[in-house]
């Protein structure tokens, strides 16, 4: 019987061998943008050879940890590395690659309300501070006149893994509460003051969706494809924008201009009249030294499909597409790529 | 004649051969289960050094702060998470499954008996994830519906009892943890009360005993090293499991009296956690509560099977 | 009421109390059954079991890398963690030597306990970060981990059991010591030998927290050398995730485990054809 199973096995494993035709690739990183990354290496395998980039959805700590020890071919993060993560990596250098503009909205669960919900960010920071404890604060019928509020306790839910979503939302915070900077701070994983804990942008959702008068943060398009309420938040101009493409192509408008060489930059409370404050640049961590060329090259074709072909699934997934001022200053960085 | 000497020679020798390399052969992985053992304390002594010269060791067990950003760890909040939802379970499992026990060796006969022990054991086997996945969609809503209102309802004067509904929580994660040590709980128990000899029964009950009376004041009594042994295998399970207890415990690394709160447990951390912890102190911090959690699991383990050994034996004699 | 009736009275319900317990435990079991059938079984196409998942937000994918995945890395684990579970429990059972015995058993129960995310560390240290890669090859080690001291003690227990007699009787003829336990020990234990290795497979199988981060996860066909798909973890991912259609192939992947768990531990019991009790660990 063991020498069937073991013959059994030789099958299953040679029957895996075909594929390892195609280049494959592995990845892994930030789940802010993973629907437009799932759809964009499905449709490149499509036309490119039945090239395979398994990108593995871990959240942006993930992707830094597995670029850093090399245990990925790239990686991908909403929070660009900081000086001290790019000195820690093992073996060569780490460039930033922009490959969409998204935004973190504030998703909502609230049986029986049916208006959009206005957020103000100090608002936002201390329900998340647990200073504001419930629906029926004052500060939160300020904003949303007329709306009926239900007198429930806010049940904040929050990421437990390393998230760049995290480090744009508390980004954001820290910029326009003091409190927050201080006690809390930004980062891709805090000391969160409260709340229930997810995995991933999926599992925030999933939270959110499974328990009333609930209130969390994630990527637009994962309150959009669940059909789930999500609140304009006020902008530093002091209007209350709706996340969308336009508004965060407008919130990117200035870094396109005054992009630095590294493409390491935060765009969240941006001026701009119609600007939605809390919106993020997503880069591609590539290594600048590939020990096999095939893969080299693999990867300097993926880059320049995601930044060309790949920016008309954008829209579709309520990502904005990148500027073409950044896209042609990337282009050029692809050749540092070897 | 001689020739017949020679022979059995021959062939003594060459068995002799054969035997002492299978010898070899057997020692020799059953001690690659010593390295085993020493290989994973090695990894996790290792591992959490890191963490160990940072933090140092009694601060580590106390402190309640779990902050990547200034790289301040503490076991305490995720120590108790776990405590607390495995103590949990026991409450929960113990009555329902030395119930259980008593049904199944005292008055269940034995065909009956053992059939239903078959399907029990079956729990045992299901999978953590399958139970996670289960708790989600069931037992949260009827907990965040129904069973958490209510208890707030009648028990809210107890601490244990207040604070906001979520439906996850320490008391989700801890009846998670009760229906998964339960057949545990029952196996053992049963096993140690069928070894207890029949004359002490019958002596019992020629006394004028009711059959619970028996049960309950000699049975039990005498099995009860057994029985205490199941309990201790029962939590060094509970303490370790990872994916029921983190679908549905909320993953809120603080301390709060109240059952209805969230919380999170070691192992839960250590899943959420570990795949994406940057930096040097963040990892070592997690291999730390690892180790943590290795030898609160040992020292238990090492209790139970103590107790077991000593009633399920033959010819144990109690005091 | 006088003392006779009143000590009848708690006889009675502590009695009925004790069946009820009963019932309420196995009712659990077919509770899980009748949910998992309830929500799983209609998702159960042809699409589950050959397609390849979709990104998110289309309807449509399938688990097949998972369920080839999970063959991939619990058979290797088998391959692995059988034999040396096998060879090991030999030794426990025929060859006992003063201390060094008694300290290899205990330790096998001690790694019998040992939690299953704490395996997946040390899979990690050993295997993940050398490789440089997560890899099938890293799970299948945490679970053959955790497989060898199932199988040890298992097939240490079955082989005492083998009687004294049926051992004197071989050597008496003249066999070695090694050629007794081969063809005659060895056989005469073969189905409680077999129970517990089908019984570790069982249990490795749905270990979902050691793969988490060993094996990681596969968008395509994995392997043992890249990240691979597995079923448990792909069932705890899609339960926690908000999309309608992961849920619904998260209760059919449930389905599908726990049918292949149940359906070992079954025919496992059957070949036994006792009423034992649950391995100690």
């Amino acid at each position: 019987m063991r020498t069937i199973s073991v013959a059994l096995m030789g099958l299953l494993v040679m029957a895996t061998a075909p594929f390892a035709a195609a280049q494959k690739l592995n990845a892994c990183g930030a789940t802010f943008p993973d629907p437009i990354y799932k759809k964009w290496f499905s449709e490149f395998g499509k036309t490119h050879q039945g090239a395979q980039i398994n990108y593995e959805a871990n959240g942006s700590g993930g992707g830094v940890k597995g670029v850093t020890n090399g245990t990925v071919d790239f990686g991908a993060s909403d929070m660009p590395m900081t000086d001290q993560e790019l000195a820690a990596v093992k073996n060569g250098k780490i460039l930033h690659f922009p490959t969409v503009l998204g935004a973190v909205v504030p998703i909502y669960n609230l049986p029986g309300v049916t208006q959009e919900l206005k957020f103000s960010g100090p608002v936002l920071a201390d329900i998340f501070l647990g200073s504001i404890s419930k629906w029926s604060d004052k500060r939160i019928a300020a904003d949303n006149p007329g709306v009926k509020l239900p007198d429930e306790e806010i049940v904040v839910v929050h990421r437990t893994d390393g998230s760049g979503t995290t480090f744009v939302w508390t980004d954001f915070l820290a910029k326009v509460s003091p409190e927050w900077k201080s006690k809390v701070g930004a980062a891709k994983d805090v000391s969160w003051p409260k709340g229930l804990g997810g995995a991933q942008n999926a599992g925030v959702t999933g939270l959110v969706k499974q328990n009333p008068n609930s209130l969390g943060y994630v990527e637009l398009v994962f309150a959009v494809q669940n059909k789930m309420g999500h609140g304009q938040v006020k902008n530093a101009n002091g209007t209350f924008v709706k996340a969308s493409v336009e508004t965060v192509t407008e919130a990117a408008a200035g870094a396109a201009k005054n992009m630095p060489a590294d493409f390491r930059v935060s765009i969240t409370n941006a001026p701009g009249k119609n600007a939605y404050p809390i919106s993020s640049f997503t880069w591609l961590l590539i290594p600048s030294k590939f020990s096999d060329p095939a893969k080299a090259r693999q990867v300097k074709e993926m880059l320049h499909w995601v930044l060309t072909d790949g920016q008309v699934f954008c829209a579709g997934l309520s990502y904005a597409p990148l500027p073409l001022a950044v896209v042609t200053r990337e282009e050029k960085q692809i050749d540092a790529i070897h | 004649m001689a020739t017949a000497t020679a022979t059995v020679k021959v062939v003594k020798t060459s068995t002799q051969t054969g035997d002492i390399i299978a010898r070899w052969v057997v020692t020799l992985f059953a001690a690659s289960l010593l390295a085993m053992a020493i290989l994973l304390v090695y990894e996790l002594v290792i591992g959490s050094a890191d963490a160990r010269a940072k933090l140092g060791i009694w601060r580590f067990l106390v402190s309640t702060r779990w902050n990547p950003v200034t790289e301040d760890f503490g076991a305490a909040p995720f120590v108790y998470g776990t405590v607390v939802t495995s103590v949990l379970a026991l409450l929960i499992s113990v009555p329902f499954g030395l119930g259980a026990a008593i049904f199944l060796s005292e008055l269940a006969p034995a065909r009956i008996s053992n059939a239903l022990t078959f399907v029990i054991e079956l729990l045992a086997a299901i999978p953590s994830v399958i139970y996670g996945l289960l708790a989600i969609f069931t037992l949260v809503p009827l907990m965040r519906l129904y069973i958490e209102p209510f208890l707030k309802r009648t028990l809210g004067f107890l601490p244990l009892f207040q604070g906001t509904i979520y439906g996850v929580g320490f008391l989700t994660a801890g009846m998670v943890l009760a229906i998964m040590t339960v057949p545990f709980i029952i196996s053992v128990s049963r096993e140690s009360l069928l070894a207890v000899p029949r004359d002490q029964r019958e002596a019992a009950l020629a006394l004028g005993a009711t059959k619970w009376e028996t049960t309950w004041q000699i049975v039990v009594p005498y099995a009860k090293l057994g029985i205490l042994g199941s309990i201790f295998l029962g939590l060094a399970r509970a303490l370790g499991e990872t994916m029921a207890v983190t679908m549905v415990i909320g993953n809120d690394p603080s301390i709060h009296a109240s059952l209805l709160a969230p919380g999170y447990s070691i192992a839960a951390v250590i899943a959420n956690e570990f795949s994406e912890a940057g930096g040097k102190i963040h990892p070592a911090a997690l291999v730390e509560l690892a180790l943590v959690l290795f030898c609160l699991t040992i020292l238990i383990n090492g209790f139970a099977r103590l107790m077991i050994m000593a009633t399920t034996s033959k010819g144990s004699k109690r005091p | 009421m006088n003392r006779l009736s009143w000590r009848k009275l708690v006889n009675g319900v502590m009695l009925t109390l004790t069946g009820v317990c009963t019932v309420v435990t196995i009712s659990v079991l077919f509770v899980i059954l009748g949910c998992l059938l309830y929500f799983g079984a209609h998702s159960l196409n042809w699409n589950f079991f050959t397609r390849l998942p979709l990104p998110p937000g289309e309807e449509g994918g399938g688990l097949a890398n998972a369920i080839v995945g999970s063959l991939q890395i619990v058979g290797l684990a088998a391959l692995i963690g059988i034999p040396i579970g096998f060879l090991a429990g030999v030794y426990l059972a025929e060859y006992e030597d003063r201390h060094f015995a008694s300290v290899v058993r205990y330790v096998a129960d001690l790694l019998n306990g040992v939690p299953s995310i704490v395996v997946g560390i040390l899979a990690w240290t050993l295997i993940v970060l050398p490789m440089k890669t997560q890899s099938g090859l890293a799970g299948s080690v945490a679970l053959a981990f955790m497989l060898i001291p199932i199988v040890t003690r298992q097939t240490e227990q079955f082989l005492r059991e083998v009687p004294l007699a049926l051992r004197e009787g071989a050597l008496a003829l003249g066999a070695s010591k090694w050629r007794m336990i081969a063809t005659v020990a060895v056989p005469a234990g073969s189905k409680g030998i077999l129970t517990g290795m089908i019984l570790g497979v069982a249990r490795i199988s749905g270990e979902s927290a050691p793969l988490l981060f060993t094996a990681l996860n596969n968008q395509y066909w994995g392997g043992l050398r890249e990240p691979t798909a597995s079923l448990p973890v792909m069932i705890y991912k899609l339960a926690t995730s908000p999309y309608d259609d992961w849920n619904r192939q998260a209760w059919a992947a449930g389905l599908v485990l726990i049918t292949l768990v149940l359906l070992a531990n079954i025919a496992a019991r059957l070949v036994l054809a006792r009423g034992v009790s649950v391995p100690r660990g």
